[in-house]
């Protein structure tokens, strides 16, 4: 109603009751044998047509995709990721002039140790899975989230990325690409062009190198993971006190997981399988938790925020319905593996109370989903402070997006502030600034209080005001429900305690600096 | 054992803030309150020394409390303001007569100058009379706008620089869900602005000084405090859409207590992306009041009330401004569109 293109003028027409012996409204021959939306009746043909355009209709209209690439599929095993993975799979095997022309592989993360799995249910899942995955051919790669205790602190780090991108050398890729004719197998992920010691590639192989951890390759399947490990992992998440935090958390350290296989295994995008309706409930979750600055790389079509590894998400246009129609009609494979959230109330998280919220109003108010989705295209990421330093003191430690917690005296942040301060004491003590706070392990937890905001509470130890001043702020609601921060994977914390060292460098040297470098 | 007040401690404390979860004792938690709308109206700059501003009151707890803090911050930190009291009568039965009553007696324990417009003497219009053309599904839509423009008509008839009015942190979450919700991604942009942009001729400022404040700490505060107000809600109001969002936002705020605030905080960085399509501010060409369109909205939703086609400024009909404007007769076709629709 309050939509500046929307027209009402045909509203109060009589609109045709659907039926089942309507014919379907594409090839008007067939009878129809599905609805989508109000009144459109497909039939099988026109729909399978309708479906497989779409795949391909996204990813050529975005040209992110090069030919030749790697490409990394996230699959977990649901109905939208699956239906990726069977669009995928049927656009590289037909020999249809517009074949799919990018090389893909399977990335599948249990989190089982998180969701409290036992490793009998784990394995079962994944077996069946890896029958998925084998029948189409591609190379596969198991990870375990317990593998995050092994990951190097690079991952929090957002290389630049490869000089690609505009239209035209799309256009060129493409050309050079078909010139050389369609060579299968492991396609090179860079441009022919570049110069010896160029800095991306380099990049991709320092960071490579610093793996610590073993990743498999293509059919070798992993051993499942220490009982070391999964201790570690259980007592994180039993630390963290919301499920929401739990949630949250939980898909951070999915990503980071994702970025470091693509990384070690030199894949140069990564595929994700949201659904428009996910999407939907996604952006409006992501207000309620405050990530008002990176809702459009949350749910955009591209997600560049890694630098080199650049997320997509090919499946935003279906709806579930869709997908679910589609999943059964022609057949496509799909496991259910229990999450966080499953079987719990309704107001157990943001998240699924949102996802309730969003699916009940689309039920009275059909075109919810699709309003929320157009909105959700209308939004950019706003730049954030200190664009210089290459971005990296400006971006949030764990979940990579620019930093929107300025110090503008005007906002609902500052205001959050000023509210902690008047409700509480301050403390009488104040520690000796800065450089308290910055020696690494084994420091007790003294008052940190005047280096951030004055609140501190005494059950937590000395490590989560450094981690707050490194995140944004939605990162900081989560970390403020972790109990135990030490429980956090190492690579986070060495990562936190390096962006602390050189920011308090950085400050003592700065009357000397005359350029801002790229440190 | 009895709770010590975490500000001061030394008092029991007597109530839990809702914002914090801090618990506090009586004249702590009034401080407190005081002290954040103070910084909210300092930080933004809201007020400059010598202005006349008018408070809209409808006799609600927002408006009651909203004036009773300016009155104090007004005295304790000197801003040198001129404050009165603005009244809208919008002519529905058993309920705004029983407010402004509410407001009648405010002036009197405030000692505050008190102005009441009414839509009757406005637009020759009662909300009853507009129900009873219009139906129950659209009214809110004629009420707000024209309320909106009564405020600044009032406004301008008293002279004053600025217009306060009791939105408070839950209002602006609320709002910032719905446009989400709509799609207006125009409003979605300007929703969380503190004060209105405010250019052009005829149009007054209007300025949120409760924006960071919770509707249940308002709630704490009148009942401390002992300030009286009127508490029923108005009885069209269970169908608006606004009410999904309503109660939404209280499912996030039993989750989470500073969801709230998130919100809010997710309307200020959002920032849209340039080439989308958005309202340029012009006026209106029959009663030169600011507008987007050709015709203001008010001039549209009382033209459809006056020709018994009520409709009209439901939608947007680009196409019969010119029309109307030009005082032509409508087809019978788009007549027909415009009326009421049956329940």
């Amino acid at each position: 109603m309050c939509e500046i293109d929307e027209n009402y003028g045909d509203i109060l027409e009589k609109s045709t009751i659907p039926c089942v012996s309507q014919m379907c409204m594409k090839c008007k021959s067939n009878s129809a044998a599905l609805i989508i939306r109000a009144g459109d009746a497909f039939c099988r043909g026109c729909f399978k047509e309708y479906f497989v355009h779409k795949f391909r209709a996204m990813l050529g209209k975005n040209r992110l995709i090069f030919p030749g690439e790697k490409v990394l599929l996230a699959v977990s095993g649901g109905p939208a990721s699956s239906s990726m993975l069977a669009q995928v799979q049927q656009g590289l095997s037909q020999d249809t002039p517009k074949k799919l022309r990018f090389v893909p592989g399977i990335v599948y993360i249990d989190e089982g140790g998180a969701t409290g799995q036992s490793m009998e249910e784990r394995q079962m899942a994944i077996a069946q899975l890896k029958s998925i995955f084998q029948a189409t051919g591609f190379p596969i790669h198991i990870v375990h989230l317990e593998q995050v205790f092994s990951l190097p602190g690079s991952v929090l780090e957002a290389a630049s990325p490869t000089p690609t991108g505009t239209d035209g050398s799309y256009k060129g890729a493409v050309d050079q690409y078909i010139r050389k004719g369609s060579t299968g197998g492991a396609g090179p992920s860079e441009e022919p062009t570049q110069p010896r010691g160029h800095p991306v590639l380099d990049v991709q192989q320092h960071l490579a190198q610093l793996s610590t951890m073993e990743v498999p390759s293509s059919q070798h399947s992993q051993e499942m993971p220490s009982s070391q490990q999964s201790q570690a992992l259980e007592m994180l998440f039993s630390s963290v006190r919301t499920l929401t935090a739990r949630e949250d958390l939980l898909m951070t350290l999915r990503h980071h997981l994702i970025v470091h296989t693509a990384r070690t295994q030199s894949y140069a995008k990564v595929m994700m399988g949201d659904s428009c309706s996910r999407l939907a409930v996604k952006l409006l979750g992501n207000i309620a938790l405050g990530r008002g600055a990176s809702l459009a790389t949350d749910t955009g079509f591209s997600d560049p925020r890694h630098g080199d590894i650049m997320l997509v998400r090919p499946m935003r246009d279906y709806t579930s319905k869709e997908i679910a129609f589609y999943n059964r009609m022609f057949g496509v494979a799909s496991v259910f593996i229990p999450s966080l959230d499953t079987k719990v109330s309704e107001k157990a998280s943001i998240q699924h109370l949102t996802e309730s919220f969003v699916t009940r109003l689309q039920t009275d108010f059909p075109s919810t989903v699709s309003t929320i989705y157009r909105t959700s295209e209308k939004l950019q990421t706003a730049c954030g402070p200190q664009d210089r330093d290459a971005g990296l003191t400006a971006r949030c430690l764990l979940c990579m997006c620019p930093l929107d917690t300025t110090s503008d005296k005007s906002s609902a942040f500052h205001a959050t502030l000023v509210s902690e301060k008047l409700s509480q004491k301050l403390p009488s003590e104040a520690a000796p600034p800065k450089q308290g706070c910055l020696s690494s392990t084994g420091r007790q937890g003294k008052d940190c209080g005047a280096l951030t905001d004055g609140c501190c509470s005494s059950d937590r130890t000395g490590r989560v005001p450094e981690l707050r001043s490194l995140l944004c702020y939605s990162c900081r609601l989560t970390i403020k429900d972790t109990a135990a921060v030490d429980s956090l994977p190492p690579y986070i914390l060495t990562e936190a305690t390096r962006r602390m060292q050189r920011s308090q460098m950085r400050e003592e040297i700065a009357e000397f600096l005359l350029e801002e470098d790229d440190g | 054992m009895p709770v010590v007040c975490s500000c001061c401690a030394q008092a029991r404390a007597m109530l839990k803030r809702p914002k914090t979860g801090h618990s506090l004792c009586r004249e702590c938690f009034f401080w407190a309150f005081e002290e954040e709308v103070h910084e909210t109206i300092v930080s933004a700059s809201l007020f400059t020394r010598g202005e006349t501003v008018a408070i809209g009151a409808s006799g609600g707890k927002d408006s009651t409390v909203l004036a009773h803090v300016l009155k104090v911050l007004n005295d304790r930190h000197h801003y040198g303001l001129k404050l009165l009291l603005l009244s809208v009568d919008e002519g529905i039965t058993g309920y705004r007569d029983d407010s402004l009553e509410t407001v009648r007696r405010n002036q009197r324990q405030y000692e505050l100058p008190l102005k009441i417009v009414s839509y009757e003497e406005l637009y020759g219009w009662t909300m009853d009379a507009i129900v009873k053309q219009v139906g129950l599904k659209n009214n809110c839509t004629f009420c707000g706008v024209f309320r909106r423009q009564a405020l600044d008509r009032g406004a301008m008839m008293l002279k004053v620089d600025k217009i306060c009015t009791g939105h408070n942190a839950d209002d602006i979450a609320e709002t910032v869900l719905m446009n989400v919700l709509r799609g207006d991604i125009a409003r979605l942009r300007r929703c969380t602005a503190i004060c209105t942009s405010g250019e052009g001729e005829g149009a007054v400022p209007r300025c949120k000084p409760l924006k960071y404040a919770y509707e249940k700490e308002i709630v704490l505060y009148a009942y401390f405090k002992r300030l009286d107000y009127f508490s029923t809600e108005c009885i069209y109001s269970p169908n608006a859409y606004r009410g999904h969002a309503r109660a939404f936002l209280k499912d996030l705020e039993a989750v989470r207590p500073s969801a709230i605030m998130d919100v809010i905080h997710s309307g200020e960085n959002l920032s849209v992306r340039e080439g989308v399509r958005m309202p340029v501010q012009g006026t209106c060409n029959r009663c030169g009041y600011i507008s987007s369109q050709a015709l203001c909205k008010s001039c549209m939703l009382l033209e459809g009330l006056n020709r018994g086609l009520p409709r009209l400024g439901i939608g947007k009909h680009h196409r019969l401004h010119g029309k109307i404007l030009a005082q032509q007769p409508l087809t019978l076709d788009e007549e027909r569109k415009l009326k009421a629709v049956d329940f």
